[in-house]
């Protein structure tokens, strides 16, 4: 590991100037992705500013009956908290999803959003990658990528977010807060990740030097119908290979609204708005279900070794989606 | 203007098991490296060095963490409880007298780490946390009971190379009896005391 300066950061704006400092800055929160991929030599930092004390541990309601979110909330905190559990379900059990409680006791909401992908070629420095090292190659297209993206890839690029959490708040149009020296700005989370384009190593619209500082979720009463399911290679710990976040109000049997977003299938968390505009004041049956998720997925396009991850989205968009309007009509 | 490269290293203060230690440690020091290579505590042992194995499970203010992936320089100031400080003198918690009871280890290296994520399980059960294995995650469901299937999502963060886990999973299951039987006493005694008060 290279040798790298640290700091601790007491407020926001102690934070931004020492970040502002020093061009080779990073903060640090939980470091449960940065320190790992220090260790392998993918990150390397002149310094890091650690902003895990910061006064941002916070989750309060919003004036219009959303959440917000602090940045150094742990995941373990987020998926404990009372109204998480009660109007925003999924994102609870998206949180409950991923890694081990050793790690989301330590892992923060912000870390969470710009955490980084796990290609096995991203995290072999010995390897190409456009997106550590832009114009050296894509060895994942030819190679091992039964994993990878199956929508908004590009020749460049071919990497997923790894996220659970973030599947969640795509679902429940989530917008990310943050501070710059210049002020504050907010991101929804759908503009948050850039498209990968021929740029795959430029990750997120995020201002240089921004901090962010929280999330905010706006009031989705359909929220509290929903649910996360994940599909991975083992039954605990391990990055999914398919999930989806899913909400459903259906009144008199027509859907009145749902949301839909689909994780470990693109360079970020994928919210399907073609197939929540297919659903939209239709029969809330398995057959429209399907037909939905074909619209989203009509976009696919595999890769020789995931081709599977078609098939299996479509499952889950049916096979959720029929749980949860069999339990409103409860 | 340029600015001056960063100092690498730094003096720190550890509270460790309730003892405070003072030492100089180059930045990359991780807690899992200054605890085994710095203050002879070898009880955290090293498995994956990347958070995937639990082997370096220590409690970090009363909660679960991997030390492998906490730099030491940035647990100043936290409550640092490591398998060496989970007893009380010689008493043994109920954790570590269920694995001996109930045989949950073979070779023993993962032992320190599922011990110190088992007794985090507990406390995060009695807390009322849900899992991924819970059924309703909503407040008003309730805590699950801790069953086989909640106790080893729990403790999935745990691997054995040894494969024990079924003893693994009775010994946890038993800790938490006792833990729940001690909190009902304690909950008794206390209301009986109210009532005294009354």
């Amino acid at each position: 590991m290279k040798e790298f300066g640290y700091q601790r950061a007491l407020d926001v704006s102690g934070a931004l100037a020492l970040l502002d400092a020093d061009p080779d800055a990073r903060f640090l929160g939980g470091g449960t992705n940065l320190v790992d991929l220090m260790k392998t030599g993918v990150e390397r930092p002149g310094r890091l500013v650690d902003v895990r004390e910061l006064p941002l541990d916070r989750i309060e309601p919003t004036e219009d009956g959303g959440l917000r979110i602090g940045a150094t909330v742990t995941n373990s905190d987020l998926a404990a908290h009372p109204d998480v559990r009660r109007r925003y379900p999924a994102l609870t059990q998206a949180v409950l999803a991923g890694a081990s409680g050793q790690l989301r006791n330590m892992a923060t909401v912000g870390g969470n959003l710009l955490q980084r992908t796990r290609c096995g070629y991203f995290a072999d420095v010995t390897k190409p990658c456009n997106k550590r090292d832009p114009g050296s190659g894509c060895p994942a297209i030819e190679g091992e990528h039964h994993n990878h993206a199956i929508l908004g890839a590009s020749d460049h690029c071919v990497a997923t977010h790894p996220s659970d959490l973030g599947v969640a708040l795509t679902a429940f149009g989530a917008v990310v807060t943050y501070e710059t020296a210049d002020g504050p700005g907010e991101l929804p989370l759908t503009d948050f990740y850039l498209p990968v384009g021929d740029t795959p190593h430029l990750e997120t619209a995020l201002p240089p030097g921004a901090l962010i500082t929280g999330v905010v979720l706006p009031p989705a009463p359909v929220a509290a119908n929903s649910r996360y399911r994940k599909v991975r290679e083992r039954a605990s710990y391990a990055f999914a290979i398919g999930s989806i976040a899913a909400a459903l109000d259906v009144r008199d049997g027509v859907v009145h609204e749902v949301r839909l977003a689909f994780g470990a299938v693109a360079s970020r968390p994928w919210r399907a708005h073609a197939a929540e505009a297919a659903l939209t004041g239709g029969p809330a049956d398995a057959e429209a279900f399907a037909a939905a998720a074909d619209a989203e997925l009509a976009a696919a396009r595999p890769l020789p070794h995931n081709g599977y991850k078609v098939t299996l989205m479509r499952n889950l968009v049916v096979a959720v989606l029929s749980e949860l309007a069999e339990e409103a009509a409860r | 203007m340029a600015t001056a490269p960063p100092s690498t290293y730094s003096a720190v203060t550890l509270n460790i098991n309730g003892e405070k230690h003072t030492l100089t440690v180059d930045h990359r020091t991780t807690l899992l490296d200054a605890l085994r290579e710095r203050l002879d505590m070898t009880g955290t042992k090293k498995g994956c060095d990347q958070g995937q194995c639990g082997a370096c499970t220590v409690l970090l203010d009363k909660r679960r963490a991997v030390a492998c992936l906490q730099l030491a320089v940035a647990a100043e100031g936290r409550e640092i409880t490591t398998i060496e400080g989970v007893a009380e003198g010689d008493q043994l918690h109920a954790v570590q007298q269920a694995f001996l009871d109930l045989d949950g280890y073979q070779c023993g290296y993962c032992t320190p780490g599922q011990i110190c994520s088992a007794v985090a399980v507990i406390e995060e059960h009695a807390a009322g946390w849900p899992s991924a294995v819970t059924d309703d995650v909503r407040p008003e469901a309730g805590p699950p009971p801790l069953t086989p299937d909640e106790i080893r999502e729990r403790m999935s963060g745990n691997l054995c190379r040894c494969g024990a886990y079924v003893s693994i999973v009775q010994a946890v299951a038993r800790a938490a009896e006792a833990d729940a039987a001690a909190r009902a006493d304690r909950a008794e005694q206390g209301t009986e005391h109210e009532g005294a008060a009354a």
